[in-house]
């Protein structure tokens, strides 16, 4: 266990979750607990951001919930190495179901950042995107360099899905953004953006 | 196992769940496979309306339906009481969230079972469900499935709970070994 931490990449994982939502249009965001949520309010909060503050490991699956119910909608789901690590059957599940309308994207800083940095599987060679690809998904990669990533933003909310991409990051650390944190709230705010006064029965008051 | 001698009543059950979660506008429906909802499961795959969606661990599906109901859709997680454990800290984001949770478990380990190792689960169904923030709903006769279902939908869609109707191995039937 005396391998050194990611080298393989220069890429900031604050600027490539900004160049990530930069394009993002209408799509819906689930990220997943830990540094990826601190990302996405970083680059600012919408009420079309649906943080997942626990759960670990369902972060994917609550992409693919939403992607099913929404297939009108594209859905972007950004979550850490250890996170998607936790929840690895989840490719699988995502694979057969095949989202026409689902991205999934991990920032790999090989690293659980929460609880003091130590290396997750991904350090020692697990390989996501070759899970993904293996699973089935329409198409996975790993990026590695600016160059990479240029192309999987031009392709991140058109290309069809399921799309996975495993983003090296450098272990770099920053300030925590903390967004929302009040569960109920973020669910009712999402759903209020997505599907409107009518829609969402729990403001309106409908009985049925 | 059940078919041989199964009067009328319970080989209907299935299809009643069926025609509740049919009228609560059930549209995913996530599920570890059990001989106890095999019927089910066929008829939900056979219903165009609905989108079948197989697990590899039921705290998946869990997941999966929080998703659902953020995108304006209803659910339902089909389990076997052996799959609750694995269900434990994604309820955590049910009750933070209080998203409505609509869960159908057949019990393992509960009436007449052969394989021990089935028991512990079987035996602490009902009370990790409730330390979790589940409501359990038992139901011990088949004549109670539909209408415990309705209730228990109706607690789950209209007051966003989350809610478990555990159907007992009474009902299903305990597995034949031969």
């Amino acid at each position: 266990m005396s391998a050194s931490p990611n080298t393989s990449t220069s890429l900031d994982r604050r600027e490539v979750v900004s160049q990530l939502l930069a394009g993002r249009g209408d799509a819906l965001l689930i990220t997943g607990l830990g540094s990826t949520t601190w990302d996405a309010a970083a680059v600012g909060d919408e009420d079309g951001n649906f943080y997942v503050w626990g759960g670990m490991g369902g972060a994917a699956m609550i992409g693919l919930g939403l992607a099913i119910a929404r297939p009108e909608r594209r859905v972007l789901v950004i979550t850490g190495d250890g996170e998607m690590l936790m929840g690895l059957g989840a490719f699988a599940t995502v694979a057969v179901q095949h989202p026409r309308n689902l991205s999934l994207v991990v920032i790999d800083n090989e690293l659980y950042g929460e609880t003091g940095m130590q290396y997750t599987h991904t350090h020692f060679g697990v390989d996501l995107a070759g899970v993904a690809a293996a699973a089935g998904f329409e198409s996975a990669r790993t990026v590695y360099t600016q160059s990479d990533l240029d192309t999987l933003c031009a392709s991140l909310y058109e290309a069809p899905g399921p799309l996975f991409a495993d983003v090296k990051v450098s272990p770099v650390r920053h300030e925590t953004v903390l967004p929302p944190r009040d569960g109920t709230y973020l669910k009712h705010r999402f759903r209020r953006a997505l599907l409107g006064d009518a829609e969402h029965g729990t403001l309106a008051g409908r009985k049925s | 196992m059940k078919d041989h001698a199964a009067p009328a009543e319970v080989r209907d059950w299935p299809d009643e769940i069926f025609q509740v979660l049919c009228d609560a506008g059930v549209t995913q429906v996530a599920y570890v496979p059990d001989a106890g909802h095999a019927r089910l499961i066929e008829l939900c795959h056979a219903n165009d309306a609905m989108r079948c969606v197989a697990l590899t661990t039921e705290e998946e599906g869990v997941a999966l339906l929080a998703g659902a109901w953020l995108g304006g859709a209803r659910g339902v997680l089909l389990m076997q009481s052996s799959g609750v454990g694995n269900c434990i800290n994604m309820l955590s984001v049910v009750q933070e969230c209080r998203f409505p949770l609509l869960c159908i478990v057949t019990m393992r380990g509960e009436w007449g079972e052969f394989n021990p190792w089935q028991v512990p689960m079987g035996q602490s169904t009902t009370r990790a469900l409730e330390n979790a923030g589940v409501i359990v709903k038992p139901v011990d006769t088949a004549s109670d499935i539909a209408t415990t279902l309705v209730a228990a939908s109706e607690l789950a869609f209209n007051a966003f709970r989350a809610v478990a109707v555990s159907i007992s191995q009474r009902i299903v039937g305990s597995k034949v070994w031969k």
